[in-house]
């Protein structure tokens, strides 16, 4: 919780540090590095994410071939990282060297690139070759001339469910049969009334349907914004469809009412309070940290209507970075081929580069947690089909405004009809 | 100059040095409080006033003065009439127990006790407890599903009550850990007042007959009003500017809804949790400026009607 107080604390300690610092004629504060420290010199570098990336050994491993350089990472709340973000660009003050940008704020960030060293500067243009192409346009600057962001993961969607559960239900528990039960939406809310039929206690088919709604919007060709970076939500068909979807699943009682990330949400994990849950590949490490009792219990199948993109993120370097050299190697080693690997093992997302997702290390991947799910051929299949979708700028401020909407249905405080009236009024004032 | 006796000079001398001391250096003493309260709070408030009258984002350089545009729109905005209200509403719900518990919590303590000190401590103890602890194990007791509050009701035959979901629920969780923070702080004034009631009225009181009860109403609350007084208006000022518990409530309680908006209908957004959405997620720094200085106009309004209507009370309280 205290990121919140520091979200505060920071900016007016910073401003009221440089205020004195300028006051004392300057000059003090800035000399302790110019662009590029002298070889051997200490060099701090901070890197801001909003979880755990799985880069902690990764740290170690670079400590090893560059002694000068010290990383500290700074982990902080999704929404609070990303606001501290902009307040930091803005009052010029505060941000660290590297920043994690996740791809609903991508587009925020790379409409400044003034804000953002160019990573060409540092030969970083010669990865474009290794990454997905939609991955690598989404780091660009909008006249595509700088390159602003490098990809971490891509997050390829699948659908992980409870197989204790499932039996319970007298549902099939194989992957390829369970798959085969909801080919559509439609036909995972039907599979969903019949868990509910079966009347598991204590258990919902599903946690929420925020994410569901995410997950199904971005399996459309198009989603919240247009290409000219206009919010279409009111207009656009298949929105209202995954709004519609959504809503079928609170009305027919099947889900647990908890929003995601939240506290309660982490312990229905651990008490089983759903049994199925859209899995986007960095979701399978949430999942194994919060149910750890529950290793062997949940699977993973294809997800209902098609491929689709959750999530994923970017490195990013402010201008105010005192070590933009040191950072640009730093991003260019966290992101590398056999690092993105490496984290997939270990933390489950998965890689933006496609050479790895043929590579037997990934495909031959299971994992024990998950019944020795191959989730390595799983998430490159996701991966390679994959059609990229055209994100705006408020893109995660549209999606709060939705999610507030299909909350208020949850709780029964409005129809789906009043609540997409509000939620319509509510996108009109996004500015 | 110099024609003048050396004895003269240097009396006149001292006697404009002490003028002068006696004028102006009480005004030397009290300025380091003036010059912090200007900077920090006479130039923000001005400060605020004046970005309240242009359209100002953070993400823009660009500053257009608008009038009192930002007012308009605040007016006629649904979501800060719906902060008003929460406020209002959490604000009663937690002061007015709260300041009755206090009494009769420094009434309890105003006599002979043994470990007097240790009980009057301990009253002060939730006050120093961090508000975020607070909000997270009180976030927890009022959980849905596994909450121990809903565990007691259910002996009772209660369903389970989806605290944070409910407009009136959420108000009531809020309320209990504000007065969880605030009810032994405020009996420990209370404590002290009524220390200063002198002790012949109670003996008085008592060879008369009157009960615990009737001498707190008709000499212990009159005796204290002043103090009364101030606790009204310091306790109605802080309930008008509660922003964490319900910020902290939103991120810990799963209710949905980002932590700032206070739930998916914002049941439970007070006035400053609206202020902060404004400014500190959407960068309206314009927008945010004016519902400052409308909350700032309500604190004063609320202040001043519980003054004159505390002012009143002459008998008993109660």
């Amino acid at each position: 919780m205290t990121p919140r107080f520091r979200q505060l604390a920071v900016p007016l300690l910073t401003a009221s540090l440089l205020a004195l610092a300028s006051a004392c004629g300057g000059g003090a504060a800035n000399n302790t590095a110019g662009p590029a420290a002298a070889p051997g010199e200490k060099v701090k570098l901070t890197v801001g994410l909003f979880g755990d990336f799985g880069f902690k050994p990764l740290y170690e491993e670079y400590k090893k071939t560059h002694p000068n350089i010290e990383i500290v990472e700074s982990v902080t709340q999704f929404n609070d990282h990303h606001n501290n973000l902009v307040k930091r660009l803005a009052t010029n003050a505060g941000a660290g060297d590297v920043e994690a940008v996740e791809v609903g704020y991508i587009s925020t960030f790379t409409a400044q690139p003034g804000k953002f060293v160019d990573l060409k500067q540092y030969g970083l243009d010669k990865r474009q070759s290794d990454y997905l192409d939609w991955k690598w346009q989404q780091g660009l600057s909008k006249d595509g001339q700088q390159v602003l962001g490098l990809g971490t993961d891509v997050g390829g969607l699948a659908m992980c469910y409870r197989k204790d559960l499932f039996k319970k239900a007298g549902l099939p528990t194989d992957r390829t049969e369970v798959g085969g039960l909801w080919p559509t939406w439609e036909q995972y809310i039907e599979t969903g009334k019949k868990f509910a039929a079966a009347g598991v206690s204590g258990t919902k088919f599903v946690d929420a349907p925020g994410e569901i709604f995410r997950a199904m919007v971005n399996q459309a060709p198009v989603g919240l914004y247009d290409a000219q970076d206009q919010i279409i939500v009111a207009t656009n068909p298949d929105v209202k469809k995954a709004w519609d979807l959504s809503n079928q699943l609170t009305q027919n009682g099947l889900t647990a009412k908890l929003a995601a990330f939240s506290p309660p949400w982490n312990t229905g994990f651990a008490k089983g309070s759903f049994a199925t849950i859209i899995c986007p590949a960095w979701m399978t490490g949430f999942i194994q940290e919060q149910a750890k009792d529950a290793s062997g219990k949940w699977d993973i199948a294809p997800v209902p209507g098609g491929s689709g993109n959750s999530g994923g993120s970017h490195l990013m370097i402010p201008k105010q970075s005192k070590h933009p050299k040191e950072a640009a190697e730093l991003i260019d080693f966290l992101t590398s081929k056999d690092n993105q690997a490496r984290v997939f093992k270990e933390e489950g997302t998965f890689p933006s580069i496609p050479a790895l997702y043929d590579d037997p290390s990934i495909q031959n991947f299971t994992k024990p947690f998950f019944g020795d799910a191959p989730i390595g051929k799983i998430y490159s299949a996701a991966a390679k089909s994959l059609k990229p979708q055209h994100l705006g700028p408020k893109e995660a401020d549209v999606r709060t405004v939705i999610g507030d909407g299909l909350g208020r249905v949850e709780q029964g405080k409005q129809t789906p009809d009043q609540a997409w009236a509000q939620v319509l009024e509510d996108v009109k004032k996004i500015k | 100059m110099s024609s003048l006796p050396l004895a003269a000079t240097r009396r006149r001398g001292r006697s404009v040095r002490h003028t002068l001391d006696v004028r102006v250096s009480p005004y030397a003493y009290v300025a380091p409080f003036f010059l912090l309260f200007c900077a920090f709070g006479l130039f923000p408030l001005a400060y605020t006033a004046w970005v309240s009258l242009h359209d100002w984002t953070l993400l823009s350089d660009e500053h257009t003065f608008v009038g009192l545009k930002n007012f308009g729109t605040l007016l006629a905005d649904g979501y800060f009439w719906n902060a008003t209200f929460n406020t209002l509403s959490i604000g009663v719900l937690s002061t007015v127990p709260q300041l009755l518990l206090a009494i009769w919590l420094a009434h309890l303590l105003n006599r002979r006790l043994r470990m007097q000190t240790l009980f009057r401590i301990s009253l002060l103890l939730p006050n120093v407890t961090s508000v975020v602890a607070v909000v997270v194990i009180f976030s927890q007791l009022f959980g849905r599903d596994f909450g121990m509050i809903n565990w007691v009701l259910s002996w009772f035959g209660a369903g389970s009550v989806d605290w944070a979901a409910g407009t009136a629920s959420s108000h009531v969780a809020l309320s209990t850990m504000i007065m969880w923070r605030w009810t032994g702080y405020n009996a420990l004034i209370f404590l002290a007042a009524m220390q200063a009631v002198p002790r012949e009225l109670y003996e008085a009181a008592t060879i008369d007959g009157a009960s615990g009860f009737t001498q707190l109403r008709r000499i212990t609350i009159p005796m204290i009003r002043p103090t009364i007084i101030f606790v009204v208006i310091v306790s109605s000022i802080g309930a008008m500017q509660i922003i964490a518990e319900p910020l902290l409530f939103g991120a810990s309680s799963g209710a949905g809804g980002g932590a700032v908006s206070g739930g998916p209908d914002r049941q439970y957004q007070t006035l400053a949790l609206f202020v902060y959405e404004q400014g500190f997620t959407k960068f309206d720094f314009g927008y945010a400026s004016a519902a400052s200085w409308l909350m700032f106009l309500a604190v004063v309004v609320v202040a001043g009607v519980n003054y004159l209507l505390t002012r009143r009370v002459k008998g008993g309280l109660l």
